[in-house]
């Protein structure tokens, strides 16, 4: 693939929408770029990720830890493991900007989250920035809107 | 078995241990929610949270709908949010400006930002009706008492009791050295609070705030981690850590850092952890931060602020902060067996931005509902809160390091891992459930 088209791009958002609901946790890892960073707000649209908290924040550091403790033998919250469903809209194409490499798309998705005997709902808008390396689509950021950000949650334990 | 009553409830407290029931029984609930958090002095808000005339903003304490507003004078009020005529919340947002007066959205009652009473429309309808002798019409309730204390906001509800200053006594140092840790002496509030909802009783969280005991062994999925995944990266001696494994390693510290740290207990159900050092006091130094301090308090002084590394204070009864991060978490109790977390951060004015992003960063990494560590300590609360309902034994241990009279009224040092704290918040606890003499009559009363 030289440059991605929109087809292309828009398989790419099913394609790790299902890894995650599938939990192939390490295959999504390799989606990332090396400094690519997850963001979950706290504050409805917010725009400072630094001195104001955000749920989510994360470098590649921070999501091998994340994906590592999932699988880890005294990981007490996983036992049993959490599961996630994502129904997700057909993303829009933002921006192809081929010559500068830089592709955004914007999915609106109904991501479901369960364990033992609770289970919720979460209506989410993620933002991927993308990128094409050795002609395959990367993740160089990922910023996921959570509808109610300001709400009281429990334990959201995987990845939306 | 027949309901608690305030005479009866003490019986579930006994210096070692106490009963399930403090934890699980919605009659022992009740009594808390109608005394505890009557007597005691809570915690509301930041004044930063209202800085304008006319900002208000709106909180719970115990199970009591509350507003914090600054009043036309600049004095921060603090009133039930409860319109006196048939009850309707008189704000609903969780903050906003309301300029020179609330209106009731019901039927227009308007009260000054003080609660006085300034209008009522059709007036004439109350001529001669004996509304103005009635409590309802003299307009919004205040609480019994307030106290600004460097702009952090406590209440007390009942009309009468302990003096803001005898209730908290030398635990205020944890807020002085938290709010000297600004240049300029003040703190602002940073964005919104965490809200993380835990299906447990609240009084769980506050003890955990001073549980030495299972950082090690419940977050090891976390921290262990954490520590592990590191070791593999080959990472340069010389190179400054991650900041995000400066958090979260030291939560893997051995027994022997926690038993050395050391924990104090004040009277009243206060106490800290982190006595000589703490999980603070090895983060690494912020450019021109020092010097900022210098320059505001001289060398001697900015030395000995930044010097104290405490880890948790817990001012009883719900909240805890965190001096060396300005953080502060507010255990709200919704029902005996479920307490919505608000944690806040602050930014220490005319300080570096990076000492507001690593607070920022803590409190993402240790105390949101995605955070991992999060995650390990609330599986633990939930799953004591099940397990309780077995009635094999019905009594929790609070023994460890204990001795037989031991005196929770003096302020006291002692080993980190020691379970001291959590007694004297029982002690307290059984103190306050029922009303306390004011300070300046205590003498005669008693
Ligand atoms: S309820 Fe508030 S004015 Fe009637
Ligand atoms: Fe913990």
């Amino acid at each position: 693939m030289s440059f991605p088209s929109r087809d292309d791009l828009i398989d790419f958002i099913y394609d790790e929408a299902r890894m995650l609901d599938e939990g192939r946790f390490s295959e999504w890892m390799e989606l990332w770029m090396p400094d690519g960073i997850y963001w979950m707000p706290l504050d409805y649209k917010q725009t400072d990720p630094d001195c104001i908290t955000s749920l989510l924040y994360e470098d590649q550091f921070m999501l091998r830890l994340r994906v590592e403790r999932l699988n880890g033998a005294r990981t007490f919250s996983q036992k049993p493991k959490s599961r996630c469903h994502h129904v997700i809209q057909r993303p829009f194409v933002d921006v192809m900007e081929d010559a500068a490499n830089r592709y955004v798309t914007n999915t609106n998705m109904h991501y479901v989250e369960t364990r033992l005997d609770e289970q919720f709902l979460l209506a989410i808008t993620a933002t991927h920035e993308l990128c094409v390396v050795d002609g395959k689509i990367r993740i160089a950021n990922k910023r996921v809107d959570l509808l109610n950000s300001d709400a009281a949650f429990g334990n959201i334990q995987l990845l939306p | 078995m027949p309901a608690y009553t305030v005479d009866t409830v003490t019986d579930l407290v006994q210096p070692h241990q106490v009963h399930r029931d403090v934890y699980t029984d919605p009659d022992v609930y009740r009594l808390e929610m109608k005394h505890l958090f009557r007597n005691t002095w809570v915690f509301v808000g930041h004044d930063s949270q209202t800085p304008n005339k006319g900002d208000y903003f709106t909180t719970q304490l115990g199970d009591q709908p509350i507003i914090q507003v600054r009043h036309s004078n600049g004095e921060i009020h603090v009133l039930y949010n409860r319109c006196p005529h048939k009850g309707t919340k008189i704000a609903i947002d969780r903050q906003g400006n309301t300029g020179k007066f609330f209106r009731c959205p019901y039927h227009a009652w308007s009260f000054k930002t003080d609660g006085c009473r300034l209008a009522i429309p059709l007036k004439k309808g109350y001529e001669g009706t004996g509304l103005e002798q009635t409590e309802n019409g003299k307009g919004m309730k205040a609480v019994g008492a307030v106290k600004n204390y460097r702009g952090f906001i406590f209440a007390r509800l009942a009309e009468e009791g302990i003096s803001f200053e005898d209730y908290f006594g030398d635990s205020l140092s944890s807020l002085d050295n938290m709010v000297d840790r600004s240049p300029a002496g003040r703190l602002e509030v940073a964005g919104p609070p965490l809200r993380y909802m835990h299906q447990c009783n609240w009084k769980m969280l506050v003890e955990n705030q001073t549980d030495t005991c299972h950082p090690m062994v419940a977050h090891e999925s976390s921290a262990g981690t954490a520590v592990k995944i590191f070791e593999d990266m080959d990472w340069p001696e010389d190179k400054p850590k991650p900041m995000a494994m400066e958090i979260i390693a030291p939560f893997m510290s051995p027994y022997e850092f926690f038993e050395n740290m050391g924990i104090r207990t004040w009277p009243n159900g206060h106490g800290h952890t982190g006595v000589h050092h703490s999980i603070h006091s090895d983060y690494s130094t912020i450019p021109g931060y020092f010097e900022q301090m210098v320059e505001a308090y001289g060398e001697e002084k900015a030395k000995q602020i930044l010097g104290e590394n405490r880890h948790n204070t817990v001012y009883f009864p719900n909240i805890m902060i965190k001096g060396p991060i300005q953080q502060l978490r507010n255990f709200i109790p919704l029902g005996p067996d479920k307490t919505l977390v608000e944690s806040y951060i602050y930014r220490l004015v005319d300080a570096p931005d990076q000492l507001l992003a690593r607070t920022a960063m803590y409190n993402r990494l240790i105390n949101a509902p995605t955070s991992m560590v999060g995650h390990d300590d609330l599986e633990m609360y939930e799953r004591a809160q099940e397990g309780l309902a077995a009635d094999g034994l019905e009594w929790v241990n609070i023994q460890r390091l204990y001795q037989e009279g031991e005196d929770l009224d003096h302020e006291a040092v002692e080993n980190g891992t020691t379970e001291r704290q959590m007694r004297n918040q029982f002690h307290a606890w059984a103190k306050f459930m029922s009303p306390q003499p004011t300070t300046e009559t205590a003498e005669v009363q008693q």
